[in-house]
């Protein structure tokens, strides 16, 4: 029985595996192409980089510069909005050819996508209940602590900060609304959205200046270095010209 | 083939995280029990209070509530449920418990109309007979009716226990640590998405294998003095 659940078990993940293998292949082996239109994958839940509008449409920085980029490049661009921690998955089973969701640079994704040069430069922040009294890093161990899954918060919470409970949601708001609620006792989240969080809820307040800085970048197939170099010819392009500092200011305002 | 080792290799071994999978089995068997046992007690009680207007022949003020209940869960989708009671109910608090709330509440709902509809199955004729003889009405219904609806509703009962185990997958929006939750937790590590999910399946495939092999065979048990 068991050699028989064993046998079945590689039988079934192995056939899934070759038709995920499929798609790959063909563009692999000349450096790549650019495709005529270029899928985009996103997490449009990650304010001011991407939301949906209040037309229903996905809107925010990333997505205009990636249209701007499609523009230059001659290619149509087509969203695909979904959750944050599919993006890279979907990458490799070659249904998206750009992501562009402020994910940042690490090494694990480096193994698995390439990243264009990077665009933004942010920060992880921690959201705190107002008067809370976290200060250091320190002070976030054995905490309780909210983040959206997959993204660089949920990393650093996981590894970096001793004896945390986290709680990974689907969306940034989610974990927000917990930590308001007092589900949690902290929320660690990029820069940006955080900002946005605050924003919109009283009785907040940020601690800025506990972590790194990272990079943001967009992340295309590996071995398609033609995609890659396009993107960044039309970022270079953007920026020479002004296009790219008339986006940061329209979306991210400063 | 290489490629598929690897990633298995990545999956379950590195890093132990097969153990997270265990952990998040835990949690889906714990929660789906706790939830089945709350939906069998809150749908038996629906079920009663529905059964008010059989008996006295037209709308009691127990039925009614009732069928606003069951109208109302059945309405409404099982996630939207979770949020509201984890959040605005709960406010926060204890994820776990608003968990096995929602499902049970959930399920209740649909335990009354199967509990309800276990009992109707039976034959008018089994009711008349018992309050001939002298039994009174909570009698028949105890020792005549009921063990006989037992039958109609068990299987029916079973179908559900197995619609909640699978509905639990969506206990990872209010950041509950499920079986689900464990494998969306490895992609979001590994970034290997088929390896995990078709594991998480065929765990669930093979937990609801085994509660159905159970549940056939306490069935045939039940049908021991059947003549058919």
């Amino acid at each position: 029985m068991r050699k028989f659940l064993t046998a079945a078990l590689t039988g079934v993940l192995a056939a899934t595996m070759l038709f995920a293998g499929c798609g790959k292949k063909e563009e692999a082996s000349d450096g790549g192409k650019i495709p005529e239109k270029i899928v985009v994958g996103t997490n449009a839940e990650f304010p001011p980089f991407e939301f949906v509008n209040d037309d229903g449409d996905v809107d925010g920085f990333d997505m205009a510069v990636m249209k701007e980029v499609g523009k230059r490049i001659g290619s149509d661009v087509e969203i695909k909005n979904m959750e944050f921690k599919s993006l890279i998955g979907s990458m490799e089973s070659g249904n998206l050819d750009v992501i562009a969701a402020g994910m940042t640079v690490t090494e694990e994704r480096e193994r698995k996508v390439d990243f264009t040069d990077s665009y933004y430069t942010a920060k992880q922040y921690v959201i705190q209940k107002e008067n809370g009294d976290i200060k250091k890093a320190e002070d976030l161990e054995g905490l309780t602590i909210a983040v959206q899954e997959g993204t660089t918060g949920d990393l650093l919470a996981t590894d970096e900060i001793k004896d945390s409970n986290v709680k990974r949601f689907k969306k940034g708001v989610d974990a927000v609304m917990d930590l308001k609620k007092g589900g949690s006792d902290v929320v660690i989240i990029d820069s940006n959205p955080a900002q946005e969080f605050i924003k919109a809820n009283e009785g907040l307040e940020l601690v800025k200046d506990l972590f790194e800085d990272e990079k943001y970048a967009f992340a295309v197939q590996k071995d398609n270095a033609k995609l890659k170099d396009a993107i960044n010819d039309a970022l270079d392009e953007m920026k020479d010209d002004g296009t790219f500092d008339k986006l940061v200011k329209e979306y991210i305002g400063q | 083939m290489e490629q598929l080792k690897s990633d298995i290799y990545q999956v379950f071994i590195e890093a132990d995280r097969y153990k997270m999978f265990l952990d998040g089995l835990k949690v889906t068997i714990g929660v789906s029990i706790a939830a089945v046992l709350l939906g069998i007690l809150l749908g038996m009680i629906l079920a009663l209070m529905k059964m008010t207007e059989v008996r006295k022949g037209k709308k009691t003020v127990f039925s009614v509530i009732a069928n606003i209940y069951i109208d109302i869960i059945r309405g409404t989708p099982t996630v939207v449920q979770l949020l509201i009671i984890y959040f605005l109910v709960f406010q926060t608090q204890m994820g776990m418990v608003a968990g096995i709330v929602t499902f049970g509440i959930n399920s209740s709902a649909y335990v009354a109309e199967i509990i309800r509809a276990g009992i109707m199955a039976v034959d008018n004729g089994q009711m008349e007979a018992g309050r001939s003889l002298g039994l009174s009405y909570t009698e028949t219904m105890k020792d005549i009716i009921l063990p006989q609806a037992v039958k109609n509703i068990l299987p029916a009962l079973g179908n559900e226990f197995i619609v909640l185990i699978k509905e639990t997958a969506i206990l990872g929006y209010v950041a509950i640590q499920d079986l689900t939750k464990a494998s969306d937790f490895i992609v979001s590590r590994t970034y290997i998405m088929f390896v995990p999910l078709i594991g998480c399946a065929l765990i669930y495939y093979v937990l609801v294998k085994i509660l159905t092999i159970a549940l056939n065979a306490f069935e045939r048990r039940l049908r021991q003095s059947d003549i058919r």
